[in-house]
């Protein structure tokens, strides 16, 4: 097939609740996208079988657009007419709890850490992490293990040439577990050695009869080396093979795609990592879902000279199945601290608990949709530490210095996550993209994440990151063209100060700005505000933004910046309520203080 | 979404229940095709494998891993017993040795000259595995498990803790009023007691003291049964806890009241032994509480499917607030997106509910019943 000439795509998500289906067509030159359909996924009892889900929300598409995507049971592909079927169809999964993954390495710090952003790229969620010195005995790991059972295995760890002995231990734990995957009793535990390519005989010699083991090159061969990539590439192929063959009804929806099914969140990595090198900027996405957050991000760095894509997977911080774990971790006082009228606790932790055991239901009330507004901020703020902790530089290697550097010392390790220099920031899933308001998502995104600097922000209009990601596998432009033009929602830019003065109503920004439709824009914005200023899709701001001494945004404190401000559905959010944030602690004043802020940025007061 | 609203929760007289017990590995099967079962009859037995000891030859004895395989008086497949020497190194013209032992009893898995390991693997501890439910095996599968069938009836709740347990069914006194401590008395013990309103945690605590089997009442109050606990239920998936007690809660938290349909099928079932099982799984793999009460009599109908088409007329309760828990009958199924007081456009359903109010709810949150 001659990808080029393909202008029909039929394109499904599976997700642990829902079944997303797009159609996506070229019209009058262009890739639009022209209708969703979504229904309940149907891996579980009484339906077994993922395929129901899918031909439902297949029909749905076929009921709004008017197209003919089915015959009978069968989707049409490849395409029969002009408006009967479609040229490829493709579909990525999230469905029977993702791909879930065990990963070991030596030491905790570098080779472990290294395989667990080779399983997080690849798509998984990894349920834990094993090394030689990360504080358990033995008999605890291997109990965690037998626990957990894993659908996979990613043993790495020792350089080329380095230690044996430590792989061959942690293999012989493994072998103790003597765990089977969750799907599948018969089957043999997938493991994958990504370890000294010397140690890998004596792994197969101790755990090759009883695991499917699998080689391939090292993850790290050297210290100062990450060589993710092969790693990554056989979880894919693991992951087709073994996990997704035993979940129900994923044989046959493999013989209907036009190409392999892809993890859901790989699929949104890869739409992430295309905007960004095609904006050539830093971008930070998050796709806050029922049950996990993950975050994804491209960050420059300066010392290896290129981006580096990094993605995690908070796997207990989501909205509906996992919103108790948010309430367990961030504490009641950090969710009520966000909602602007009175709750006693019991009331609030008994609604949490509802929508826990009620995922699917959604806020009816403005009072509800308040609190759930408010925990996300919480998820979103927990996700991003997580995040921080992982996008890291390597650890442990050497870094030649020069005079100059020696009196600026910095660490290995350190997280890539640099606010300040983040340019786009992207919100997804039902929270933020189904928000009642997009100024309520933009508010989120801000409280949750607490951008710094100038930041443009954008959500995706009806979460189909994952849909874009597989399509720009096959087809970047028709991928690029629907991403830009019907999937993200530009919301406008956010002018953060940092910083923080001593008393309220102090000046902490000026700004000196001419609209491109000819207004100008010369105001001051004290500490503890925050401002929505009117900036349409389309329109620019340009001009100079001068902080006072206390306040940074963007060249250190005190130091006028010249930017050039994009608009947005939402507009310029200009917040200088301080960073890091304050709250009043007294309750009263808090929930005005929030009123305020909800009444600044156009939003209704809730007393 | 077309059919966004939540199938009721199973709650009915008359079911075939068909419950799989499945062993965690292979092993055998003790009974066959049309045997009877009681809930205690071990229907499956497996052995886990035992734990694996490590002995760190090559550093006990101070030499290479290398040299390990030399040093050995033991073999791969070998039985040993506590104590017993399995390498020994001598040196200094032979007058010293050292000498690794055995921590424990088991046999040699592997012996490795690359870390200079030796492995021993403990017996095996064995597993067995109950019928859980009352019932007629119809189908063993091969080293796995089987299949148990019986015509029941069936009341599935929404969360629960604790784990598989029998007893009779047993309605409170008074079982408008919440549990208190008070109303936990020895008579209780070996029971599944109702009530139509909710349990307090120290009531709990009381019943579980009392060696109450379990406890089936509408709701709790989150705080009491964090207290309970002792931690935070983060994510809902439940049925391990060690509280004594196993319970099944069928509307949430919160002051809220048990569905008529529930509470009457319950009370039918006084002094009827049943099976109770608090576990739930709110995620992939969904699995909700549930009480199950074999029937004697054979000639139950077929299991009822939850589910089904929302239409005007359905028996729907609301699952979410404003009205949760009320019940009421569908008016109308407005085909288009409509706004609802958050802002948010979705798909609504009108009802009057019992109450006699007429309300615009969304589909997602309600449920047939």
């Amino acid at each position: 097939m001659d990808i080029e000439k393909t202008d029909s795509f039929l394109i499904t998500d599976c997700g642990s609740t829902t079944t997303k289906a797009i159609l996506i067509l070229k019209t009058e030159g262009s890739y639009r996208l022209i209708g969703r359909g979504e229904a309940p996924t149907t891996v579980e009892a009484p339906f077994d079988d993922v395929t129901v889900g899918v031909i439902t929300a297949v029909t749905e598409l076929q009921e709004l657009t008017g197209r003919t995507l089915l015959d009978g049971d069968k989707i049409i592909c490849p395409k029969r007419g002009p408006n009967e079927g479609v040229d490829l169809f493709l579909s990525t999964s999230s469905a029977g709890g993702g791909l879930q993954m065990c990963v070991a390495g030596v030491i905790k710090a570098m080779t472990a850490e290294s395989a667990e952003r080779a399983a997080l790229g690849a798509g998984a969620i990894v349920i834990d992490v094993l090394a030689v010195d990360d504080g358990r005995k033995e008999y605890e790991r291997i109990e965690r293990i037998r626990h957990l059972r894993p659908d996979m295995f990613l043993l790495a760890g020792g350089t080329d040439g380095g230690t044996k002995t430590h792989l061959v231990d942690l293999a012989s734990t493994l072998l103790a577990a003597d765990t089977k995957p969750r799907f599948g009793i018969g089957f043999e535990l997938p493991v994958i050695y990504a370890g000294n390519v010397d140690a890998r005989k004596g792994v197969h010699d101790l755990i090759g009869e009883k695991m499917a083991v699998r080689d391939v090159p090292n993850i790290r061969p050297r210290l100062e080396q990450e060589n993710l990539g092969p790693a990554r590439e056989a979880i894919h192929d693991v992951f087709l093979e073994h996990v997704m063959q035993q979940a129900p009804g994923y044989g046959k929806l493999m013989s209907w795609v036009s190409g392999e099914i892809m993890p859901t969140p790989m699929a949104v990595g890869r739409a992430v990592q295309t905007f960004a090198r095609e904006e050539e900027a830093n971008v930070l996405a998050v796709d806050i879902g029922g049950a996990t957050t993950d975050i994804f991000s491209v960050f420059g760095d300066a010392r290896a000279g290129t981006s580096v894509f990094n993605r995690t997977v908070s796997a207990n911080y989501g909205m509906s199945y996992s919103i108790c774990n948010v309430l367990k971790e961030t504490g009641i006082a950090n969710v009520s601290k966000w909602v602007p009228f009175q709750i006693d606790e019991p009331k609030l932790r008994n609604t949490l608990r509802n929508k826990m055991i009620r995922p699917t239901t959604i806020p009816s009330s403005r009072a509800d949709l308040l609190i759930e507004q408010a925990i996300a901020r919480e998820a979103l703020r927990l996700s991003l530490e997580h995040h921080r902790l992982l996008a890291v530089g390597l650890k442990g290697i050497q870094q030649q210095r020069s005079v100059s550097d020696a009196f600026a010392q910095t660490d290995t390790g350190e997280t890539l996550v640099d606010m300040m220099a983040l340019d786009w920031m992207i919100g997804s899933g039902g929270v933020l993209s189904h928000a009642p308001s997009r100024t309520q998502a933009a508010w989120m995104m801000i409280d949750g994440f607490q951008p710094e600097g100038i930041t443009k922000l954008a959500v995706d209009s009806i979460f189909m990151m994952p849909q874009i990601g597989i399509l720009s596998e096959l087809h970047p432009a028709a991928a690029g063209e629907v991403f830009r033009r019907d999937c993200l929602i530009e919301l406008g830019t956010a002018v953060t100060a940092v910083g923080n003065a001593k008393k309220e109503g102090t000046p902490a920004i000026r700004l000196d700005l001419t609209t491109s439709d000819g207004r100008t824009i010369a105001e001051t914005v004290h500490y503890g505000e925050i401002r929505l200023i009117e900036l349409k899709l389309g329109q620019t701001a340009t001009g100079t933004i001068d902080p006072t001494r206390r306040f940074n945004v963007g060249h250190g404190p005190g130091r006028a910046v010249e930017v050039e401000l994009h608009g947005g559905d939402v507009g310029l959010i200009v917040d200088c309520r301080g960073v890091p944030r304050q709250l009043p602690e007294d309750d009263d004043a808090r929930r005005t203080k929030l009123n305020e802020w909800a009444e600044a940025l156009g939003l209704q007061r809730v007393e | 979404m077309g059919t966004a609203y939540t199938p009721g929760l199973t709650v009915t007289p008359n079911a075939i229940v068909r419950k799989t017990r499945k062993l965690p590995i292979k092993g055998t099967v003790l009974v066959t095709e049309g045997d009877r079962v009681e809930p205690h009859t071990v229907v499956a037995r497996a052995d886990l494998p035992g734990d694996l000891d490590q002995v760190k030859v090559a550093h006990v004895l101070g030499i290479n891993p290398g040299e390990v395989p030399q040093r050995l008086l033991i073999e791969l497949g070998e039985h040993v017993v506590e104590g017993q020497v399995i390498a020994r190194t001598k040196y200094f013209f032979g007058l010293l040795k050292s000498e690794a032992k055995a921590p424990t009893e088991g046999t040699i898995e592997y012996i490795s000259d690359v870390s200079g390991n030796v492995g021993i693997r403990h017996a095996p501890r064995p597993v067995e595995l109950t019928a859980y439910v009352r019932g007629a095996v119809i189908k063993v599968i091969p080293e796995e498990g089987v299949v148990i069938e019986t015509p029941a009836a069936v009341v599935q709740g929404i969360f629960g803790i604790g784990g598989e347990r029998e007893g009779a069914i047993r309605v409170m006194p008074d079982p408008d009023r919440t549990i208190e401590p008070g109303d936990i008395n020895g008579e209780l013990a070996g029971k599944i007691i109702v009530a139509r309103r909710l349990i307090t945690g120290e009531a709990l605590k009381e019943a579980a003291r009392a060696g109450v089997a379990g406890v089936v009442v509408a709701g709790i109050i989150d705080k009491e049964l964090v207290d309970l606990l002792g931690y935070e239920i983060g994510v809902a998936i439940t049925g391990d806890e060690a509280v004594g007690v196993t319970l099944v809660l069928t509307e949430g938290f919160g002051e809220i009241q048990m569905a008529q349909k529930t509470f009457d099928l319950l009370a039918s079932l006084e002094g009827q032994e049943g099976s109770i099982n608090g576990a739930t799984q709110i995620r992939a793999g969904v699995i909700r509480p549930e009480v199950i009460v074999p029937r004697r009599d054979s000639a139950a109908a077929a299991v009822a499917e939850a589910g089904g088409e929302l239409k005007i007329g359905s028996h729907i309760r609301v699952i979410r607030e404003p009205h949760f828990g009320e019940l009421g009958s569908v008016t109308a199924l407005p085909p288009k997106l409509v706004e609802i007081e958050t802002g948010a456009k979705v798909r609504t359903l009108r009802a009057t509910l019992d109450s006699g109010t007429e309300a615009v709810i969304p589909r997602a949150n309600v449920e047939l019943v």
